[in-house]
């Protein structure tokens, strides 16, 4: 059974204090969708709302055709992976991952069947009787996992699931939860504040920000054509210069550097915004070289990062971080030029 | 390796245990001196004074009504400490932090000032019944313990196991009861022994309640003190810490005594 699930204008209050405002999401079915953001973002608010625990001051939250907004939470029909995975401790490995179908009356012969079924499927087969307390961290994920697959839910999500394991386990445990979830083609909402793993197994991820989605796409998308400064800086474009177009010149559209100093932008490689706009690159898309068209700038700090020299360059406007090849080290203090590569650059219009 | 000891740290310790124990060993003797009255070191040794306590009715009444009191109280206790605990725990956030306080107050308000004031509301204010006031009475005097003891293992209780729960299609009430109560065990059992003990060892509130008829064992033991100064009141000494040792020993057979002191 695959779903979509649909937030509509969803706004929500922790007495006062506006978490969410005006949010709307659609989730395809068999789709993952993770959302990204630090804490304070609404991310979590927005996974608690869907699991009922939270009520939206205005706005519906649909499950397929079935409207989840005033429903209580045991009503719904959810698998839930929590950070502190919250195995009940007083169960078995085979009792924590049976307790659903045993809320939902499930005869004992069937239940031990797809509880042994599911239990065997997350690799815990010989653990099946111990307690949570004899389990280490990885394991009791799978168990959580196994808790929550085993109801067959139409939605599946993830509340910062692989914070607590250490950053080997974590990349195994991303993979295996993107298998399984592709495996029954359930529809998941994942929340994390880890960008690596959001991209990782994400189809889509939605940068949040004070209440907000920033921007929703495809990770591919985000990372090298981010929507504005905030998804931008998000995703590591370490450089924002400010730019204003003053003139077109043949094929190119002349841009004064904000500080001092122009640039001419490639009109086949560049589209600008808007007359004020902001040019943002990562180190990468700034190219240190000794000659050419770009934004003169004294060389500072230098430092090597195995495919590159990374140096901290001084400029009209501002500092800016910039990669030089590893073949023609610069000096610190040299004069040199910032050359743009187009396709490591975007334009973003300025903000208000 | 060896750690070095201070002598003075010994000599403290020896100091402490004496006297914690030194009174008590006094009583188990009297309770064994053959003499008419309370005296130590014993003289002659005899068990009279043990059958005594069962051969005077006005003991084994009380006892009786000590017990029940201390099962009924206690139980009461805990069907308003269980939900309140929960509640201060659950909500901490939301609730004010005075709130937590309140469940103190019958530990710090004097026990006297209690049963006073309880003897004036309900036994003489409302005719309540003897037995109903000291119920009320002894309830309200071991809620704090209740509140307290099973709140330490709320605090360190994990809600979104509870979360867990529900999500998985059980109601939050049901979830209550199969999940978070079989995870908090050990402090209700913990809470309902110190309550327990409190409740039957209590003087100062049940003096005020007790009426025609109607007493318990410490109020009976200090009546019988005033009239006769024999052994009899040593004996049920040894007995109410004889039933305090069998708890304690049935609770660290089943649960360990370290959590009583967690």
């Amino acid at each position: 059974m695959t779903v979509s699930l649909s937030l509509e204008n969803i706004t929500a209050h922790y007495g006062t204090v506006k978490v969410l405002e005006d949010l709307s999401l659609h989730i395809a079915e068999g789709e993952l969708v993770s959302l990204l953001g630090s804490s304070g973002c609404g991310k979590t608010t927005t996974l608690r709302l869907v699991a009922g625990f939270l009520e939206p001051t205005a706005g519906t939250i649909k499950l397929g055709d079935r409207d989840l907004t005033r429903l209580p939470a045991h009503a719904r029909n959810i698998g839930l992976v929590f950070q502190t995975y919250a195995l009940f401790p007083h169960l078995t490995v085979r009792e924590n991952v049976g307790f659903g179908l045993k809320q939902r009356g499930v005869a004992a012969a069937e239940r031990a069947t797809r509880v042994n079924a599911m239990i065997e499927r997350v690799g815990l087969g010989e653990l099946a009787d111990r307690h949570p307390a004899n389990l280490s961290g990885g394991q009791r994920q799978r168990v959580a996992l196994a808790r929550a697959l085993v109801i067959d839910p139409p939605l599946l999500m993830f509340d910062e699931p692989l914070s607590n394991l250490d950053a080997k386990l974590r990349v195994d445990m991303r993979v295996e939860i993107r298998r399984l979830q592709q495996a029954n083609g359930t529809t998941a909402l994942y929340v994390t504040h880890d960008q690596e793993e959001a991209f990782s197994i994400s189809d889509r991820v939605a940068i949040m920000n004070a209440g907000r989605i920033m921007q929703l796409d495809r990770p591919e998308v985000l990372y090298s054509n981010p929507a504005n400064a905030f998804v931008a800086n998000f995703v590591g474009f370490e450089n924002m210069i400010e730019m204003r177009a003053v003139a077109e010149a043949g094929d190119a559209v002349r841009a004064e550097i904000k500080g001092g100093g122009t640039i001419d932008l490639p009109k086949s490689q560049f589209t600008v915004p808007a007359q004020e706009f902001l040019f943002a690159t990562r180190a990468d898309g700034l190219q240190v070289a000794a000659t050419g068209q770009g934004i003169a700038c004294t060389l500072g700090l230098r430092t090597y990062i195995g495919r590159a020299y990374q140096y901290h360059c001084d400029t009209p406007a501002g500092q800016l971080v910039a990669n030089g090849p590893l073949a023609h080290p610069f000096e610190s203090g040299a004069n040199a030029v910032l050359v743009p590569q187009p396709e490591q650059c975007c334009l973003l219009p300025k903000e208000a | 390796m060896k750690r070095k000891t201070h002598p003075a740290l010994i000599a403290f310790t020896v100091l402490t245990f004496f006297f914690l124990l030194g009174p008590l060993v006094v009583i188990l003797g009297s309770a064994l001196s053959d003499t008419p009255f309370l005296t130590f070191p014993p003289q002659g040794l005899t068990l009279h004074w043990f059958q005594n306590i069962f051969e005077i009715s006005a003991f084994t009444r009380t006892m009786g009504t000590s017990f029940m009191l201390a099962v009924g109280g206690t139980a009461l206790s805990m069907l308003i400490g269980i939900p309140a605990a929960y509640a201060l725990a659950r909500y901490r956030v939301e609730l004010p932090s005075f709130l937590g306080n309140v469940f103190v107050l019958p530990i710090l308000i004097p026990e006297i000032v209690l049963g006073f004031s309880l003897m004036k509301s309900l036994a003489s204010g409302l005719g309540t019944p003897i037995m109903a006031t000291l119920l009320v009475g002894h309830a309200l005097l071991v809620l704090p313990y209740c509140v307290r003891v099973v709140g330490a293992s709320l605090n360190s209780f994990d809600f979104s196991i509870e979360e867990a729960a529900v999500s998985l299609g059980c109601p939050r009430w049901r979830a209550f009861f199969t999940v978070v109560l079989p995870n908090i065990r050990a402090g209700i059992i913990a809470g309902f022994i110190l309550a327990f003990i409190t409740s039957l060892n209590d003087v100062s509130i049940s003096i005020f309640l007790t009426g025609p008829g109607v007493s318990t064992l410490p109020i009976q033991l200090l009546a019988h003190m005033e009239q006769f100064f024999d052994p009899t009141i040593a004996a049920v000494s040894v007995l109410l810490m004889g039933v305090t040792v069998a708890v304690m020993a049935v609770v660290e057979r089943t649960l360990g005594l370290t959590f009583l002191t967690k």
